[in-house]
């Protein structure tokens, strides 16, 4: 490799050929401010648009300013990062940001957590000149089930837009109009609910400001809570234990799943659940589900479809079901854990309590925005009561439990309460991509083979490659499996099915990178796609710690095959755990 | 926004269609094929950019970034005789704001809006290259080169039915 | 052209042909018929003369009598006096401003005197729509001697020799340019030439376009052939309708005559063009924003390197020109490029073409040798500012240059010195300004265009040129305050430092310049809530004159407000604080007693 020297603030540095400035600078300590800039290196994307311009250096020889995220560095260079020049243009610019930004740090969702806002403390700015006759440029509001768009916020970063289109491939947000009042929006500045949008929530992950955030249920919750006539039960997804941490400043990576149970009790959940319990079920319904097709095509039937697609990813199903509409039969019709989880508490286990449906709240704690949009279903309603209320996301329950006075790391660790919250190691691992699949696989084996399986970590279904593929031996049965995570992997793979290019028996597919712990509802990463390896891999220790990890020996999932739904794919549990996908692409009508 | 909702024929978006075809419905024609149907439709509503994204294969979404990217692109029915009025600099120092507040005035619109009528409709242009002829105005594919506030009415005039 | 005796070359260009020029073409051509003079004279429609202030012209060759501002009903009188009987019809003929002679001969004329064409060597010549006529003046010869007897690398050393450079603003050297993309590895590479002209005030290409389609044509495939490309864009303005038909006619025709397509000159070089059309956005003339929009997408600029010519349309090497530099191709391999660079100053070396407009006598299209002095160009070739008044300012280079003043009349047009005097060649606009113009104004106009013409991409020029604009709205409304000059310059400096593209870069140059050049006039409008000039509507007193009002109430009773008052035959008042500024009173008042302070 070609290396090149050059000089950074007066210090010596060697760095191959084709590096920026920026990552150069960072080699020698230095840390140029950027906004715009992120490089969530195991994705394959770098989005460096070369648009906020706070990250500009001054090179010497160069007649203007050299943006450091996009400026490659070249043989004898002399930078330097914090020349007068350098700090009146970068001060200078971030004023310009905030002169068309409004002054609402104090109440907005994103004070404390926003780029912008950092950015300005950082570089001091204590006053915006001419304010007085600053015009700003505004836009409507825009609030969907899960997200909310408040663009007068936005700064152009233009991060989302890559999300959505490069990465998920989802194409429901592109930059509009021009000049002061260009802006990212849906096409003709539609409401997020009218477009393609998925909910997969990656652009609010990304989102340096306060433009785009969740839907808040916290408050609809408190109130809930404080109402003596509602039994108000909560199931957290595997997800959130992996995270919930960082925002109490615990290291990425750190497994706080009975601290977490803990705070849940304490902010006055009746019963405090787990969606991996839910999880195990999937698998039951699912794994029954895949090893019925699968025998059926091994027997030679043309109508079964294969591969089946695993349908536990909210934005995934929203996606297929906009943009891949000729394949709503190849998903499993099993319902998603947070919404099986739902349906047996408002039936099973509100008759076990002897509370009315209606006056039953289940709250789900998940890392996931489109989980919101979910429970918003009709499919997931009995007499327009939601099987799930509302969702609320890991970074909401931390405000909760930092509003209600909780002292979060001297709790004590808890245990979920039973029976909703009895788990598998299989269950818990649907928080990372590939998990499903090899939760999947450890019944599906077991069921098929009639054989004990020795061996449950199947280490070549895990990892961050966007497309991986395994072939399993299921006693000599070669079963092909695919595992795609963002929606743009999980395209290509669907385009190769609608080809007839797919030789899979199975897939799996996760809308947000990483999977789950990846999700639009977990702390933010802020760019850094480490924290998303750390998360994962608190999920396999769990996994790992857990005396069970094959779904179908979680023995309240036997007692309640036992005493309520009879056995896996029966008439109830299809009634109760199984959905059907509609066609959301817009059609063009015409008369 | 506020859209003019339309209902599209079924001979329109095979119109549209057509038009996305001879171009090999290329994503990278997307602006060549926005071209042909504004000269088609003259304009590009909503529903037509919908057309067009699909024949593509783009988001729509995207489409509608172009289309408000470029000045030259309208999602609003321009008049039965578009007025439009040159603000180059060099119609500029020769009075051509002066002659576009008296359209205004007269028409009772601003810029990139139709009369009620929807007989004339009124843009700014940069430069049509016309400048010893400075201040210019068209109306539709017609020239008037040194126009005065004074000489808007009668140029209206000519228009009457 | 041998058959006839007489040719009368018609302008077809854009600005003649608004005032009807093409009907007098028709009417001409009748009478020459209805004369019986068919085989005798000819009407040729051509491309423009550059005279466009007293379009539309009719030249007479071969005696060079140029008629100005001729109307279709004039077509009998030239015919029957001029052609038949060898009379020079006197009052259609131009008159010198200054010196008030009549001149008979296209030659002597100020306007033409000092202008060397080059690039536009054929328009106002030609009938651009007959490639017939190109070939005739040596058209597609240059082609031809470099695809038969010439390597590509010996033909770029012709043009790197000749010294020319990117005539669309930046001045890159052209010939390293075609290095570059030569040595760019890539099967597939890209000509384009770009036709997105959009300064306001700017019609350069255009004019070539239409008035010699063909040298542009010549000189992309000569491109392709140096640069190993075998297809050619034009990326062209959709507001240029004859520019676009004529460009059309051509490479159809050039096709014909097998001068695009397979196998050109016999040889194995294939090469074919085919136009991508603008939209309007003025960025698209930033040679990244363009690809991008020939590619479908929004025309937003991005960082360079890469360049096009190592990465551009479709990720291939893409060889970016302009329409000028093209046109000035051919004839460097022509004639050399010794004759070339023995015109114009040490760097810069030819021709370039200019827009003259604004309050100068002669507006139009010159083209002259590199290192003339503005003053050789305002006041010789352009006759002096109209009217009899006094010279203030020209703004060079569209909304990307600067404005320089007196003190700058003797700095020789070349890309070093103006940029020294703080402006810079840019495509080609130069706007005159005279005393009646308010350079604050002006400063706000030009940021008022790149405003909306800004991509929106990046903070600087998204956000920083919108605040500078509204600094000069509010200076130019009264309400500026002292601290205003300095921010400007502060935004203004770091607008041009860390701005994405040349577009951002360079916006901030016209206040810059004005600040530089004029600073007392921001200060009057600041300090003294006046405009020297009179223009900015909001800082105008309308008074009434006491000792010229006879109190007819005209006045009173034009105001739309009601801010005057007065009695009959009393003097009349008018209330400030009413008044709107429409000047209906100052208009309506037979006195003189309406004035303006």
């Amino acid at each position: 490799m070609e290396m090149v020297k050059l000089t950074i603030d007066n210090k010596q540095v060697e760095v191959p050929r084709g590096t920026t400035i920026y990552k150069a600078a960072k080699l020698v300590g230095v840390e140029i401010p950027v906004l715009c800039y992120m490089d969530l290196k195991d994705l394959n994307i770098e989005h460096k648009p070369g648009g906020c311009r706070v990250c500009v250096v001054e090179v010497e020889g160069r007649r203007n300013l050299a943006p450091s995220c996009s400026t490659e560095v070249t043989e004898g260079m002399v930078v330097k990062t914090h020349s007068i020049r350098v700090l009146n243009a970068r001060r200078t610019v971030l004023e310009l940001l905030l002169s068309d930004h409004p002054k609402e740090c104090l109440t907005c969702a994103k004070s404390g957590n926003c780029d912008l806002q950092n950015m300005a403390i950082k570089m001091g700015i204590r006053e915006i000149h001419n304010e007085d006759i600053a015009e700003m440029s505004t836009y409507r509001m825009d609030t969907s089930p899960a997200i909310i768009r408040d663009l007068n916020k936005c700064i152009m970063c233009r991060r989302c837009e890559t999300m959505c289109n490069d990465f998920q491939t989802v194409g429901a947000l592109s930059a509009i109009n021009r000049g002061f009042m260009s802006v990212v929006a849906p096409a003709f500045e539609m409401d997020l609910e009218d477009s393609v949008c998925t909910y997969c929530g990656q652009c609010v992950a990304v989102c340096p400001t306060g433009a785009l955030t969740e839907v808040d249920h916290t408050r609809q919750l408190i109130r809930d809570l404080a109402n003596p006539s509602k039994t108000v039960i909560v199931q957290t997804a595997p997800a959130v234990r992996a995270a919930l941490g960082e925002m109490f400043d615990l290291p990425a990576g750190t497994l706080v799943t009975g601290k977490m149970v803990a705070a849940l009790r304490r902010l006055g959940f009746k019963y405090v659940f787990d969606t991996d319990f839910s999880a195990d079920l999937t698998i039951m319904e699912e794994g029954t589900e895949l090893l019925d097709r699968l025998s059926r095509h091994l027997s030679g039937d043309k109508n079964v479809k294969l591969p089946i697609l695993t349908s536990c990813c909210p934005g995934w199903v929203n996606f297929f079901e906009s943009q891949f509409i000729d394949m709503l039969e190849i998903p499993s019709t099993a319902r998603s854990p947070q919404q099986m989880f739902g349906s047996i508490a408002k039936t099973y286990f509100a008759d076990k309590i002897s509370v009315k449906r209606k006056d039953l709240v289940v709250v789900s704690i998940m890392p996931c925005l489109a989980k919101k949009y979910e429970c918003t279903r009709d499919e997931f309603k009995v007499d327009g009561n939601p099987d799930v209320d509302y969702s609320v996301s890991t970074r909401e329950l931390a405000h909760l439990i930092k509003q209600a006075n909780i002292e979060f790391h001297s709790l004590p660790e808890e245990e979920f309460d039973n029976p909703l919250g009895e788990s598998t190691g299989a269950g818990v691992i649907f928080g990372a991509t590939g998990g499903v699949i090899e939760a999947a696989v450890r019944t599906a084996y077991e069921l098929f083979t009639k054989k004990k399986l020795e061996k449950v970590d199947f280490m070549e279904l895990r990892g961050m490659d966007g497309i991986r593929e395994a072939t399993i031996d299921f006693n000599g049965l070669p079963v092909k499996i695919g595992i795609a995570h963002g929606l743009g992997n999980a395209r290509k793979l669907l385009e190769d099915i609608r080809s007839g290019k797919s030789s899979y028996h199975a897939i799996e597919i996760m809308a947000c990178p990483g999977g789950c712990i990846g999700g639009g509802g977990q702390p933010l990463h802020h760019g850094n796609i480490e924290i998303l390896k750390q998360r994962t891999a608190a999920i396999y220790r769990e996994d790992a710690s857990k005396p069970i990890r094959k779904s179908h020996e979680n023995p309240y999932i036997v007692k309640l095959y036992e005493e309520f739904l009879g056995k896996p794919m029966s008439e109830k549990s299809h009634k109760l755990l199984h959905t059907h996908y509609v066609d959301k692409s817009k059609k063009i009508i015409y008369i | 926004m506020s859209r003019i909702k339309v209902e599209l024929k079924k001979k329109d978006v095979d119109t549209i269609r057509e038009i996305c075809k001879s171009f090999d419905n290329q994503p990278g024609e997307l602006i060549n094929v926005l071209h042909k149907t504004q000269h088609t439709f003259g304009y590009l509503p909503a529903e037509v950019q919908e057309v067009v994204a699909k024949e593509l294969s783009v988001p729509v979404a995207k489409v509608y970034g172009v289309v408000t990217f470029y000045s030259f692109f309208s999602m609003i029915p321009k008049g039965k005789h578009p007025i439009s009025i040159c603000t180059g600099t060099a119609c500029y120092v020769r009075g051509a704001e002066n002659v576009l507040a008296e359209f205004k005035k007269t028409l009772k619109i601003e810029v990139g809006e139709t009369t009620a009528d929807g007989k004339f409709s009124i843009s700014c242009l940069r430069c049509v290259g016309a400048c010893g002829l400075a201040p210019v105005v068209m109306v539709g594919e017609k020239t008037y080169g040194r126009v005065s506030p004074e000489m808007v009415k009668d140029i209206l005039k000519e228009y009457d039915e | 052209m041998a058959d006839y005796k007489i040719h009368l070359l018609v302008c077809g260009g854009t600005g003649c042909k608004s005032s009807e020029s093409q009907i007098l073409a028709e009417h001409l051509r009748n009478e020459i018929g209805n004369q019986g003079l068919k085989d005798y004279a000819q009407v040729v429609g051509t491309g423009c003369f550059g005279f466009c202030e007293k379009g539309p012209i009719v030249k007479i060759i071969p005696d060079n009598t140029f008629y100005t501002q001729v109307k279709p009903e004039d077509a009998k009188e030239i015919v029957e006096e001029h052609i038949v009987k060898g009379r020079k019809v006197s009052r259609l003929l131009y008159k010198d401003p200054k010196t008030e002679k009549i001149i008979t001969d296209s030659k002597g004329m100020e306007f033409y005197k000092k202008q060397v064409r080059i690039a536009l060597r054929n328009c106002g010549v030609i009938d651009p729509e007959n490639i017939e006529e190109y070939i005739a003046r040596d058209g597609y010869s240059a082609l031809g001697k470099v695809l038969t007897s010439m390597t590509p690398e010996e033909t770029i050393e012709i043009i790197k020799k000749s010294g020319l450079r990117g005539r669309g603003g930046a001045g890159f050297p052209t010939g390293l340019k075609w290095e570059i993309t030569r040595q760019s590895p890539g099967k597939e590479k890209y000509v384009v030439c770009n036709a997105d002209e959009g300064d306001p005030g700017a019609f350069m290409d255009r004019s070539i376009l239409e008035g010699d389609p063909h040298s542009v044509i010549e000189a992309m495939a000569i491109n392709g052939f140096c640069t190993g490309a075998s297809n050619g864009l034009v990326y062209i303005r959709a507001e240029y309708p004859l520019a676009i038909d004529r460009l059309k006619n051509a490479i159809d025709q050039a096709r014909h005559y097998g001068l695009l397509g397979e196998k050109i000159f016999g040889t194995d070089f294939c090469f074919d063009i085919t136009l991508r059309y603008g939209a309007g956005a003025f960025v698209c003339g930033e040679e990244t924003a363009l690809i991008h929009s020939m590619e479908g997408g929004r025309g937003e600029p991005t960082m360079k390197p890469p360049f096009p010519s190592v990465k551009g349309y479709l990720g291939k090497p893409t060889n970016v020109n302009n329409v000028e530099t093209f046109a000035s191709v051919p004839v460097i391999i022509n004639k050399g490029f010794e004759w070339y660079s023995s015109i114009g100053t040490e760097k810069s070396k030819g021709t370039k073409v200019f827009a003259l407009a604004g309050k100068v006598n002669n507006v139009g299209l010159i083209e002259v040798p590199m290192g003339i002095t503005l003053r050789e160009v305002i006041f010789e070739i352009g006759g002096g500012i109209k009217n009899g008044k006094k010279f203030k300012g020209v703004q060079i280079g569209g909304p990307s240059g600067g404005c320089l003043t007196h003190k700058h009349l003797d700095v020789p047009i070349d890309y070093e010195s103006l940029v020294a005097a703080g402006a810079m060649m840019g495509s080609g606009g130069m706007i005159i300004m005279d005393e009646d113009d308010c350079m604050v104004d002006v400063a706000k106009y030009f940021l008022d265009f790149t405003v909306d013409e800004s991509c929106g991409k990046c903070t600087p020029c998204r956000v920083g040129n919108k605040r500078m604009h509204e600094l000069l709205v509010n200076i130019t409304k009264g309400n500026g305050t002292k601290d205003d000059i300095d921010r400007l310059m502060n935004l203004g400096n770091v607008i041009r430092d860390t701005s994405l593209c040349m577009l951002g870069q360079s916006a901030p140059n016209p206040v810059l310049s004005i600040i530089d050049n004029f600073r007392e006039e921001y200060e009057a409008h600041i300090a003294e809530k006046k405009c020297p000039s009179g223009v900015c509507k909001a800082l105008m007193i309308y008074e009434i004159v006491p000792e010229n009002c006879v109190g007819c109430t005209a006045c009173a009773r034009a105001c739309p407000v009601g801010a005057i008052t007065g009695e009959r035959k009393e003097i009349h008042r008018i209330d400030p604080s009413l008044c709107i500024k429409c000047g209906a009173c100052m208009d309506r008042c037979k006195f003189n007693a309406v004035i303006v302070n």
